[in-house]
């Protein structure tokens, strides 16, 4: 009973704040999207936050969210110029980028001219008026409130978000970059950043999402992103994070592809202090491609958790999964795997790697594979790897005169970066190696690095 | 050029050097040999500077500073350089870059500056040629994949590049067939000058043919049994190690 009264207590604040927004939208006229927004907040009220009792929570507590009471962000209320964006954003490298600021779209800080004409690119606000234009068929329909609390409080909370539309048959060469910019404020706030990507059929584009916030106070980001793929098309997409320290990221990403089509996710996890990606890609026709490419590199008391579902529902698909971890400091880290091979999926190709490097003896990492095949005629492997640095192959570095901290350097960025190599777009590609080697070297204190 | 002392070592409790001797000047060739398992990696590994191995008593001087006081990497910057007998693999590391990133810091530690590309590109080809090495070698991770042979070639090429002072090649010879043996050779012999010293570990003297030693040395259970010229590896190889061994014991008797 008590436990139920907590739980209570913690999601309390929640449907207050709640009620508060949906008068206020009440006395604008409501939106198609309300219905949903309940829903999704009676979900969360039945599902509660996790707790570690629950077998996908059990290393990873979320407590110290669950007992916060973090306060929603208003719109334009934050002061964010583009100094901020510095180091992040890519200016004319790409054809458009959206800010978001706090959750909401900043057109200031926004480029979006060079977008071709046929394009959707901008804030999801606009889409969400009296009556649906069409993304209905897509926004809250791959994420499901009823699976997931945390998706479920996004999806009551969501205001705004990037909402981007590539029509059948567009060729975009250049990436388009969304940055979800959290600044933090007096009180903990917390953000909902939404992203929904939807392409038609023989589309060919790439989209960066970045998560970045400002140091200093505790903030709670808590983002949700679709991905709608059509035939034949194929799309890249790269979330990088980078919040605050003192952050609580909890992302979710779910994709839908359609037959033929080709998917390749990056998932970059290097800030925040208490992390949680959930990916669930569904490969819903035949002969669908997934990769999933992810790098989680944590320091001092981080503790990252990344879950992921490849769900192959339709036959002759293959999904590639290349997980690697670089765990310094006292820090946790959680790899838990899925792939589910539904009844019908034959042929399924699917493999599974997640390899981690401690650096410390204090860091630890789980991690374990979860397999669930339905089908017979399938091809599945997985493996997973713990190791240390090769204390001989740092000697080999030390005897040609590379300094102890340089190598332990450079064999940890040849760790990783057959990941980082994965990003076709070379200006994040070459800005992670260099971030990579920034956040490495502090690790290590050294004063010479390569 | 460098004095060893009454050098022990050991490993996890275990002696394995026993009170080694060994004087070698600037322009001179040593060879070391001895058996199986008679500490000869163990002495290479701590002249460069392995931790693994716990000195336990006797002193390395080398160029008037004390060796063991200094990190494997200050050692490789003021001209030590060992050929490992198995080197490592790196993956995800490029010979090249990898090459460039060991020549600037050591020719940062001699004073030199740094090269750029174009520089060191030069130099490479160069050394590339002499040894054999091809283009697709140098854009490979390091070691990785390699045959013994062409780690073995590495090694030497790594050694042309750096231009040790002292260079200690540990059964280098080992698994080569003649004509890779003949290019370790040639390696080593062009770098011969007055002010550089060898000392070539090896396990049979047919690389002694090629690389003609000033001074031969014996190495038997961690200690040096005997030392002498050219002669003695010509008599080790007819007699083997047995009888050397026989007449140490005799001796301390
Ligand atoms: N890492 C190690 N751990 C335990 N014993 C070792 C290790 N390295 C060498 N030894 C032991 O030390 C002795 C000398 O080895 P080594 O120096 O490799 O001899 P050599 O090179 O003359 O064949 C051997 O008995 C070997 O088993
Ligand atoms: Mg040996």
């Amino acid at each position: 009973m008590a436990a139920i009264k907590e739980q209570r207590e913690q999601t309390d604040h929640y449907f207050s704040a709640f009620s508060a927004l949906e008068a206020r939208r009440a006395q604008k006229g409501g939106s198609w999207f309300d219905a949903t927004r309940r829903e999704a907040m009676e979900h969360f009220g039945e599902l509660g936050f996790p707790t570690t009792r629950l077998e996908s929570w059990k290393y990873t507590s979320v407590q110290p969210i669950a007992r916060s009471t973090f306060q929603l962000e208003e719109s334009g209320r934050a002061k964010v110029s583009a100094k901020h964006l510095e180091g992040f954003a890519f200016g004319d490298q790409v054809s458009g980028t959206l800010v978001f600021v706090n959750g909401f779209f900043t057109p200031p800080l926004s480029e979006l001219t060079r977008l071709p004409g046929n394009v959707v690119a901008g804030s999801l606000a606009g889409h969400l008026g009296n009556r649906p234009d069409g993304f209905e068929h897509h926004l809250a329909r791959y994420a499901l409130p009823v699976e997931n609390a945390f998706v479920a409080l996004n999806t009551a909370f969501l205001e705004d978000g990037a909402c981007i539309e590539f029509p059948s048959g567009t060729v975009l060469e250049k990436p388009i970059h969304v940055i979800h910019w959290t600044e933090p404020a007096g009180s903990p706030l917390m953000i909902s950043p939404r992203t929904l990507i939807v392409a038609g059929h023989d589309v060919q584009a790439t989209v960066i999402e970045s998560y970045v916030g400002g140091e200093g106070a505790a903030y709670f980001s808590n983002g949700v992103t679709e991905i709608s793929l059509g035939e034949n098309s194929s799309l890249e997409h790269a979330q990088v994070q980078q919040e605050g320290g003192k952050a609580f990221s909890i992302a979710a990403l779910h994709t839908h592809q359609q037959r033929s089509s080709r998917l390749l996710c990056h998932n970059i996890a290097l800030g925040a202090e208490l992390v949680r990606n959930d990916v669930n890609c569904v490969m819903g026709g035949e002969g669908a491609e997934c990769t999933l490419n992810g790098l989680y590199q944590t320091a001092g008391r981080q503790h990252v958790d990344n879950h992921t579902l490849m769900d192959h529902a339709m036959p002759h698909c293959s999904s590639r999964e290349y997980y690697k971890g670089v765990l310094d400091g006292q820090s946790a880290g959680v790899f838990s795997g899925s792939i589910l091979v539904r009844k019908d999926a034959q042929k399924t190709d699917a493999i599974q790697s997640n390899k981690n490097l401690l650096l410390s003896e204090d860091a630890v990492i789980n991690t374990k594979p979860e397999l669930q095949i339905l089908a017979d005629d399938v091809r599945c492997t997985h493996g997973a790897t713990i190791g240390q640095l090769d204390a001989e192959a740092i000697f080999y570095l030390q005897t040609r005169g590379i300094g102890k901290a340089a190598a332990r350097n450079l064999l940890t960025r040849a760790f990783a970066n057959d990941v980082i190599g994965r990003v076709s777009f070379t200006p994040l590609r070459e800005r992670l190696e260099a971030t990579l080697l920034e956040r490495l070297s502090k690790g290590w204190k050294a004063e010479e690095v390569l | 050029m460098l004095e060893i002392k009454n050098l022990h070592a050991e490993i996890s409790g275990k002696k394995i050097l026993k009170g080694v001797d060994l004087k070698v000047n600037a322009g001179e060739v040593h060879a070391i040999m001895g058996p199986n398992g008679s500490g000869k990696s163990t002495l290479a590994q701590v002249l460069a500077g392995r931790d693994l191995y716990a000195v336990t008593e006797g002193e390395i001087t080398y160029q008037g500073k004390d060796l063991l006081a200094m990190a494997p990497e200050d050692r490789a910057r003021e001209g030590i350089f060992l050929a490992f007998q198995y080197p490592l693999e790196i993956p995800g590391v490029s010979n090249m870059y990898f090459l460039k990133a060991a020549l600037n810091t050591i020719r940062k530690g001699r004073g030199e500056a740094e090269l750029d590309a174009m520089d060191f590109l030069a130099i490479v080809r160069e050394k590339m040629k002499l040894l054999g090495v091809d283009e697709a070698m140098m854009s490979r991770a390091v070691n990785e994949g390699f045959s013994g042979g062409e780690k073995k070639r590495n090694e030497i090429f790594q050694m042309s590049v750096l231009e040790p002072r002292l260079a200690i090649l540990d059964e280098t010879d080992s698994g080569l067939d003649i004509d890779a043996l003949r290019v370790v050779a040639d390696g080593v012999n062009r770098l011969r000058a007055k002010d550089r010293a060898t000392i070539v570990v090896t396990h049979y003297q047919r690389l002694l043919n090629y690389i003609v030693p000033d001074f031969v040395h014996v190495l038997s259970a961690g200690r040096m049994v005997k030392s002498g010229g050219r002669a003695l590896a010509l008599e080790l190889e007819q007699k083997g190690y047995g009888w050397l061994e026989e007449e140490f014991e005799a001796a301390k008797a």
